[in-house]
């Protein structure tokens, strides 16, 4: 089953609509609660970062009976060193974005940390595309 | 613990009065980081911030939490109240600040 949203930079209002209705699917499906928490949490940090990094973006969610695989993919600045936008703490959201709360540097670990498969890949000028895939058993 | 008490015993301020407090709460979380609610916070805790955006009500549901404690006499967002009553997230207040709730609140689990 395919589910797409549509992500529009710099749209807070709307940040986590995406996360909340894979949601109630997952939770329709009876996915176990474990499972789906750790794909709310891998998505919103990924929805939030299209939200505060880049011009616009699209999700598409892929589920089966085995499990979930999200591809996020923006057009936007693109990330110049991955290794340190893995780094705990690391950050380059603006000044706005951080007094909300957001731009921790938490946003890529909690992604990583929570998906079974994780694939990252950025061109700088261009955009990035997240891969990021969640086993039900 | 109900969430009734906690509202009674630390004398907090109710933004939503349309949303019941009988639904019961396991422990508390504070953080003003929304990365680290998302990462650390866990179902049925209750998360004292001084965040006011209604970005806070999306966390909370999406973690599944009892209810959000605004600190510092902070009061919620216009937008912020609305999602929350749509999402049946109990916003309340109070004049105190994070680290004294948190000690009043963590001293009502003991």
């Amino acid at each position: 089953m395919l589910s797409e949203f549509k992500i529009e930079g710099g749209d807070f209002t709307r940040a986590g609509y995406a996360s909340s209705q894979i949601k109630k699917i997952l939770k329709n499906l009876n996915v176990s609660p474990d499972v789906v928490k750790r794909v709310v949490v891998a998505l919103y940090e990924a929805e939030v970062n299209i939200v505060a990094h880049a011009f616009k973006g699209v999700i598409v969610a892929d589920i089966s009976n085995s499990g979930i695989k999200l591809v996020l993919e923006d057009e936007g600045p693109g990330i110049p060193d991955i290794g340190m936008a893995m780094t705990k703490g690391y950050s380059t959201a603006s000044q706005t974005v951080r007094e909300m709360g957001f731009g921790a540097g938490m946003g890529l670990p909690n992604i990583k940390d929570n998906a079974d498969r994780f694939e990252i890949v950025s061109e700088v000028g261009k955009g990035t595309r997240l891969s990021i895939e969640i086993d039900f058993l | 613990m109900l969430l009734k008490e906690i509202v009674q015993k630390l004398d907090l301020k109710v933004f939503t009065p349309e949303i019941d407090v009988e639904r019961d709460v396991k422990d508390g979380y504070a953080s003003d980081l929304l990365s680290d609610v998302m990462g650390g916070a866990k179902e049925g805790e209750i998360w004292i911030t001084l965040q006011t955006h209604k970005n806070i009500v999306a966390v909370a549901s999406l973690k599944d939490l009892a209810a959000i404690i605004l600190v510092k006499g902070f009061e919620p967002d216009t937008d912020t109240k609305e999602a929350a009553v749509a999402e049946g997230i109990p916003l309340l207040g109070t004049e105190s600040g994070a680290f004294e709730l948190s000690g009043r609140l963590y001293n009502l689990f003991k």
